[in-house]
């Protein structure tokens, strides 16, 4: 019997080296508590699918332990791999077989039988939409509908918990879209954790409720979304002049307002950080004005994942004139 | 254990779903074998006639040839399904679930004997097409196809062994284009043995490929020669059995290569 308080991962120091020296993972350490969605962000490289191979029983180590509700990755992989779900980057559905099939069989292997296995898989097919093209072969199904058989291969036999490993790369927009959504619904359930892996900012903003960014096979932060960003402490205004700027006049113009640094410029923008971005804007449009210098459009954004992601992976912007980017994760 | 058997069955059922899902592929990969048996067959019929052949008609001498060239040509091909498998990343789907891993191996010697008994039963009525007859009866016919099952299992493991360490296709194209023939040839699969060169009968002495021959002739003759058969077999049995546990070998060694 599981006591409701373990952790439904936990990882701790985890070493792996590949055959040519390669450091995949460097004394990785991630905890997962019961219930919730955690993500695991960092650019392809960075040892997240080590991570989750690891967890999942697929890899050993080189040292450091890791348990998944409660059970011994390295010494009863067995019990582990009847609490896991796995939806993996490439999908592992039979292609040939069709989609029933492949939930049949899934089920047949985690000791479901005979009604029961009846019963689940219909219900899957329900609850993920696939219904009608249950009797087709997998390898008609377009992106977004493989994706979702992959999912509910995950779920067959009602896992503790699931690794979904970069669930929507490759997938288009809308089917983008209807993955979030479901991995919303499925972060409702209280009774299964989800660990997610994630090159997307706005993916794990959007839908981690706590995160680590992993770099260099290590974790460097660990938080929920707004947690890291808060810890930046400032907003990023934007100011877009009308015409192009005398750089030292307004530089020296807006460093004199309080609680405003870091100021770039970038042709006729003009790039800054301050500590509470609604009210320096406008401080600064007054006194800009009063200098005569027009301003054609003011933004101001809260610190965003990626400004947290270049933090901690120690590695600068590379181009001033592309801030912050994150699009729909980047604001609020 | 009786997880294991369950394993076994659903892993089994799933791989000959697949192959009956394709009943095209089936008929493609008797093309061959028709076309050695009725084409090849009905150009060397005189072949038979040859002094010391020792052969009733070379329709007869041929089907064991032609099927176990069959055997050997189908099976060649096993490890582009494992690459199949570990690309798409089915194999790895299963190695995180709860399944047993020898049910994992199992399922495809069994997939490997069934689909090669069938087509070897086909070969067989094929034969008959031809004008074959089989002196030793149901029972000849039996011990031909158990040779063939086990000549499969020998490059059935050796093409899974190569896919499952090199992942390259081309290794398996490579391995079908340089053994077939060459196997088939420096065996007694088109030549009776005592009219053979010497030297290509000293290197058949050593091939599978005859192995399987001389088993399945000595137990298709009006007077079978049960002793030649059990020799024979013997070796064939043994050899898949090495090649068996080397292709688990090589299993555990794409398990840490992951």
């Amino acid at each position: 019997m599981q006591n409701t308080a373990t952790n439904a991962v936990e990882a701790e120091s985890i070493v792996k080296t590949y055959p040519g020296g390669v450091k995949a993972l460097d004394g990785l350490s991630v905890t997962v508590r019961p219930g919730e969605v955690f993500g695991l962000l960092g650019p392809n490289g960075a040892g997240k699918s080590t991570t989750i191979k690891i967890l999942t029983t697929l890899v050993r180590p080189d040292s450091g332990t890791a348990s998944i509700a409660g059970h011994d990755v390295l010494s009863r992989p067995d019990r582990v791999r009847r609490v896991i779900g796995v939806v993996s980057q490439r999908s592992g559905a039979d292609p040939m077989a069709s989609g029933r099939d492949n939930l049949v069989l899934q089920a047949h292997l985690y000791g479901m039988r005979g009604a029961q296995v009846e019963r689940r898989v219909s219900e899957l097919l329900d609850r993920f939409d696939l219904g009608d093209a249950a009797g087709r072969q997998v390898r008609t199904y377009s992106g977004g509908m493989q994706r979702r058989l992959d999912v509910a291969l995950g779920l067959v036999h009602r896992p503790r918990v699931l690794f979904l490993d970069e669930p929507t790369t490759g997938l288009d927009p809308e089917a983008r879209a209807a993955m979030w959504e479901e991995i919303a619904r499925l972060a409702g359930d209280d009774s299964l954790a989800i660990l997610l892996t994630t090159h997307y900012l706005d993916e794990a903003d959007r839908l981690a409720r706590r995160l680590a960014i992993v770099d260099g096979g290590r974790v460097v932060a660990e938080g929920t979304p707004e947690g890291l960003k808060a810890e930046l402490r400032g907003d990023a205004v934007h100011l877009e002049l009308r015409e192009a700027p005398d750089e030292r006049r307004v530089r020296s113009l807006v460093e004199a307002l309080p609680g405003v640094r870091e100021i770039v410029f970038d042709g006729r923008r003009l790039s800054a950080r301050a500590d509470d971005g609604a009210a320096a804007v406008p401080i600064a449009l007054a006194a800009l004005d009063q200098a005569g210098v027009p301003v054609a459009a003011v933004t101001v954004a809260r610190p965003s994942l990626d400004d947290v992601y270049l933090r901690h992976a120690g590695r600068r912007f590379a181009h001033t004139d592309e801030p912050v980017t994150a699009g729909a994760g980047g604001a609020r | 254990m009786s997880a294991l058997f369950v394993h076994t069955w659903w892993m089994t059922h799933r791989r000959l779903k697949a192959l009956m899902r394709n009943p095209g592929l089936v008929v493609m990969t008797l093309v061959q074998p028709a076309i050695w048996l009725f084409l090849f067959g009905g150009l060397f019929r005189k072949v038979a006639e040859l002094p010391g052949f020792g052969a009733a008609s070379y329709a007869d001498y041929l089907v064991p040839g032609v099927v176990v060239m069959s055997a050997v040509s189908s099976n060649m091909w096993a490890g582009m399904g494992v690459i199949d498998e570990i690309e798409r990343g089915t194999l790895n789907r299963f190695l995180v679930s709860p399944v047993r891993r020898s049910a994992i191996l199992n399922a495809g010697v069994i997939e490997q004997a069934v689909s090669t008994a069938v087509q070897s039963l086909v070969i067989v009525f094929l034969g008959r097409l031809a004008g074959a007859s089989y002196p030793g009866g149901v029972l000849g016919v039996v011990v031909l196809i158990v040779a063939s099952i086990l000549l499969g299992a020998i490059f059935s493991a050796l093409s899974s062994t190569m896919g499952l360490l090199v992942r390259q296709r081309e290794t398996i194209i490579g391995l079908s284009v340089f053994l077939l023939l060459p196997l088939t040839f420096l065996s007694s699969a088109f030549m009776a043995e005592d009219l053979m060169p010497d030297w290509i009968r000293n290197i058949a002495a050593f091939n599978p490929l005859n192995w399987s021959l001389d088993t399945g002739r000595g137990a298709l003759a009006d007077v079978p020669d049960w002793q030649a058969v059990a020799v024979h077999g013997g070796w064939l049995l043994g050899l898949a059995a090495l090649m068996i546990l080397l292709s688990t070998l090589s299993f555990r060694s794409y398990q840490k290569s992951i």
